[in-house]
């Protein structure tokens, strides 16, 4: 990915998102999900679920997968993909850990905006 | 110039010390030791095998004759220094003997503490500290009989252990729950009590002691719940105090040790201290390894070393009682962003636990197998990252692949002791006993001989396990399934193996029944946090990260992703106040929709997430709580107006709708429970459909179980009927607790009934007092930790996390366009 350094957004501290928990950006166009994982990795999602929209920041996070609360997809954080038979993918927005802060890749919620707009 | 160096002990620690200073510089020093006991160094944790006879004196020694004289020690034996004058740089001891020092260790040791009980000077009262203890023990074990010791520790547990070997009856007496309570945890400290009590000597946990009884010797002790054991003699060995008197007579400073810094000095840098007397950093020491590290910076300051340093010590354990093997290190406690990984091999009797944070062991408890104490100890000590060695690290150094256990061998794992079937208290010996005994070879033989699974049939798996386990390939089980993709175990068993194995964590439970993922999934974590909450109330931490949204957010998620508040209306009654509260808060927070829900109470619908704890503040100014309408838990006791108002009404259905409702709130249960009472058989309040219903009669009332209606209808059936208002209450919080402790996660009461049957719900709740009494006791026990009102916690800024966006770039991304 061309990512300049000056592109990621601090969006808070590793230690503001409990473990195997998530928290929800307001942006834009939209809300944006934060993972967090038992193990300490990062992923930002957007909040929605291909399924019915339901907020994927309010499910429950095992492993590197959140159940959406509504009802129940399965969501890989890595890939954003339904995991199971079902098709439907969640954009994802690069995230990584600098010293215990969370940053977000700033062009990747810019593209997410754009799409935004355009559909 | 040689300076003169006065050692004050002659302990391990000194002896350490000096090792390392003739091995530096052997001219540095002209040493003398004042010893108050009459011998030479001697390895004191070799005592053990002393007292059990498989050592003798000489083999414990660790400097000889020869050493002293060789090095030009002057040893003064059998003298104890009674005053040091810091000011002429002198010591005095008890028989007038003086030595001047330029530099003076002090290594007094620490003294065994003497619970100050009744009878405790009587003839045939010892401690456990030196080789006189030990003299004093064996002749004793040679004349009399029966041994009491006092205290279930490391100590203890040797002087028991080497008193028993002497022929003497044996009993240990442990305060605590469980023995060693502080190196081991109760898991393990409970196998170690088995493989105690399997040597032959008796071991009473728990039990204090009040006094020791006789009149011109040891006749016995008397235990706080007026047992009375009798006894020779009582050996105490309770724990160790740091002997401090010369020191703080001499105006050192002393805590409960006596204080060093980091070079060893005490308050006055010419005397130095180490050893078992010490006060490091807030911490006192009664291990060797500590007291060695402690000699070696001692040495190195002596010599003018000024970069050494003792930084404190990570202490490791190990019983030395041959064929017990026991190793404990680091810190053991269950706590947050701790995980632990936990092997159990019943066959060999093996039970290992590593206590992870951050990627890292910080504490060890192995227990039947101890041979890779030191690797994890070593790991443990230098902060290793494990992260690469995890999948296999329990399984220790030497690990070359291995396969897992089965949940047949898991369920072999657990203890002879172990309860099987919580109905009726059956064991996993006596259920085994019973198959060899009588030949059993299907679970119904199990229940006829023992009852085990006779009643809920919850313990079915397990007694399944146990038939294959015995009957080998001979033995078919039926099918069970599993609660999730994530283990082979159904509710059941994990059910009942979180309390045979006392399994108290969602980590624990998924390392000791195999958990095939590491984290779970969103169906098997809230179910195990649901039944480890049910289990161990008090005792276990809930985990929010468990539960689902509405659960975790005390409201109900709705589809736009806004939720519903539901203030709780006691019996379905409010007032004025409440209802204008209620209307405030819609105006303010402008909520879409007001809605009267089926259990009699008012849905606030379409409120934001952020706007929760503020919405919930204002309510609780109205004094309106959580109405819980997200929990598996009590939601409503919906009621009729009863003799208050209807011409109808046999009795006080209102006052007791509100009465069961104030009594239950707040409860975990498997799924939701709505409870209705009537007040005549008219049944305005819909009772007999509910999970569980009153329906009051002229007589009394009547107490209905197993309604449903919703994916399901379903009429109630009637449990029983009793007469007074107390006994309703008594009931209905027995068979909540029954199916708290019975059903499996999100089965409701109606399908739970139907599993279990009527029948073994009335064995436990009607027909038999006691059981109900024991059943409603767990439930108010329970509730002590369960009835906080959680909008209250959250409007005070609790969890607030789960309310706030993490951060806000609506700004960002309109500067962005």
């Amino acid at each position: 990915m061309n990512v300049m350094p000056n592109h990621w957004i601090d969006v808070g501290a590793l230690d503001d998102i409990p473990k195997r928990g998530a928290r929800m950006i307001k942006a834009a166009h939209g809300c944006i999900a934060v993972f967090r994982t038992a193990d300490d990795q990062v992923f930002a999602l957007d909040d929605r679920c291909p399924h019915r929209g339901g907020p994927l920041s309010q499910g429950i996070v095992h492993g590197t997968r959140v159940t959406c609360p509504l009802h129940e997809a399965v969501i890989r954080l890595d890939t954003g993909e339904i995991d199971g038979p079902d098709d439907g993918r969640v954009t994802t927005v690069a995230a990584r850990i600098e010293s215990g802060r969370i940053l977000i890749d700033g062009e990747g919620l810019a593209i997410l905006a754009e799409r935004e707009i355009a559909s | 110039m040689t300076q003169r160096l006065v050692v004050v002990g002659n302990g391990m620690a000194p002896g350490r010390v000096l090792d390392h200073l003739f091995e530096r510089d052997p001219d540095a020093y002209r040493v003398t030791i004042f010893n108050a006991e009459p011998r030479v160094n001697y390895n004191r944790i070799l005592l053990s095998p002393v007292l059990s006879g498989e050592k003798g004196f000489d083999d414990i020694i660790i400097h000889d004759e020869a050493w002293y004289a060789g090095h030009g020690i002057t040893l003064h034996r059998g003298c104890k220094v009674v005053h040091i004058d810091r000011q002429a740089r002198r010591v005095v001891g008890a028989d007038g003997t003086v030595a001047d020092y330029d530099r003076l260790v002090i290594a007094t040791g620490s003294a065994p503490i003497i619970i100050p009980l009744p009878g405790v000077d009587l003839p045939g009262v010892m401690t456990y500290r030196d080789l006189d203890d030990v003299d004093a023990m064996v002749e004793a074990a040679a004349r009399h009989r029966r041994a009491v010791v006092i205290g279930g520790g490391l100590l203890g547990l040797e002087a028991a252990a080497g008193l028993q070997q002497r022929g003497m009856e044996t009993t240990v007496i442990h305060l605590a729950p469980t023995l060693m309570e502080r190196q081991l945890d109760p898991a393990a400290g409970f196998l170690l009590e088995q493989a105690v009590t399997a040597r032959g000597i008796a071991v009473h946990t728990g039990a204090n002691t009040k006094a020791i009884l006789g009149r011109d010797r040891v006749e016995g002790v008397r235990l706080e719940d007026g047992r009375e054991i009798p006894a020779d003699i009582v050996v105490m060995a309770v724990g160790i105090r740091p002997s401090t008197d010369l020191a703080r007579a001499a105006g050192l400073e002393v805590n409960r040790g006596v204080v060093v810094d980091d070079a060893m000095a005490t308050s006055d840098p010419e005397i130095l201290a180490v050893g078992e007397c010490v006060e490091h950093r807030g911490t006192c020491y009664g291990l060797v390894a500590p007291l060695y590290e402690m000699a070696k910076v001692a040495a190195a300051r002596l010599l003018g070393d000024g970069s050494a340093a003792y930084t404190g010590s990570v202490t490791s354990t190990k019983l030395k009682v041959t064929g017990i093997d026991l190793f404990s290190a680091g810190d053991f406690a269950d706590g947050k962003d701790r995980e632990e990984i936990v092997l159990r091999d019943a066959r060999r009797g093996v039970y290992k636990r590593l206590i992870i944070a951050g990627n890292r062991i910080i504490g060890a408890v192995l227990y039947g197998e101890t041979r890779d104490g030191p690797w994890f100890f070593d790991l443990l000590k230098t902060g290793a990252d494990i992260t690469e060695l995890r999948e296999t690290l329990i399984f220790g150094q030497g690990y070359a692949g291995g396969a897992p256990l089965d949940p047949t061998e898991a369920v072999a794992a657990l203890p002879a002791e172990a309860e099987i079937c919580g109905c009726n208290g059956v064991r996993k010996q006596t259920i085994l006993d019973a198959i060899a005994a009588a030949g059993l070879s299907d679970v119904r033989g199990v229940r006829t001989h023992t009852k085990a699974s006779a009643s809920c049939g919850s313990c079915t798996g397990l007694v399944e396990h146990l038939l294959a386990r015995a009957l080998g390939d001979g033995f078919v089980k039926a099918a069970v399934e599993s609660v999730c993709g994530c283990t082979k175990f159904g509710h059941d068993d994990v059910r009942r193996l979180i309390v045979a194995q006392q399994l108290k964590s969602i980590p624990a439970v998924m390392q000791a029944l195999e958990w095939t993922t590491s984290c779970g999934c969103a169906k098997c974590r809230p179910a195990l946090n649901y039944y480890l909450l049910a289990t161990w109330p008090g005792e276990y931490q809930d985990d929010s990260q468990s539960r689902f949204i509405n659960e975790r957010v005390h409201a109900n998620i709705q589809r736009d992703g806004t939720y519903s508040v539901v203030p709780r209306m006691w019996g379905g009654v409010t007032s004025a106040a409440e209802l204008r509260a209620i209307a405030d808060v819609v105006d303010r927070f402008a909520i879409p929709t007001v809605k009267v829900t089926g259990g009699q109470r008012i849905d606030l619908l379409g409120v934001r997430k952020e706007d929760l704890p503020a919405v919930w503040g204002d309510l609780g100014r109205a004094g309106l709580v959580s109405g819980h309408a997200y929990a598996k838990g009590l939601r409503t006791v919906k009621t009729c107006v009863g003799t208050d108002w209807c011409r109808f009404g046999t009795q006080d259905s209102t006052g007791l709708g509100v009465r069961l409702e104030k009594f239950l709130w707040g409860s975990w249960t498997p799924a939701k429970v709505k409870m209705g009472v009537s007040g005549c058989p008219r049944n305005c309040a819909e009772a007999t459909i509910k999970d569980v219903g009153v329906v009051c009669v002229d007589s009394g009332f009547e107490l209905h179980v197993g309604g449903a209606a919703g994916l399901h209808v379903k009429g109630t059936q009637l449990l029983c009927k009793v007469a007074t208002e107390d006994a309703v209450v008594e009931h209905c919080a027995a068979v909540v607790q029954l199916y708290r402790e019975q059903g499996r996660y999100l089965e409701r009461i109606y399908k739970w009934a139907d599993r279990v049957g009527l029948d073994s719900i009335r064995e436990h709740v009607v027909d038999d007092a006691g059981r109900r009494r024991e059943l409603h006791d767990r439930f108010v026990f329970s509730q002590r930790f369960a009835q906080k009102d959680p909008w209250a916690e959250r409007a005070a800024g609790a969890q607030a996390h789960e309310f706030r966006p993490l951060v806000d770039l609506t700004g960002l991304g309109a500067a962005a366009e």
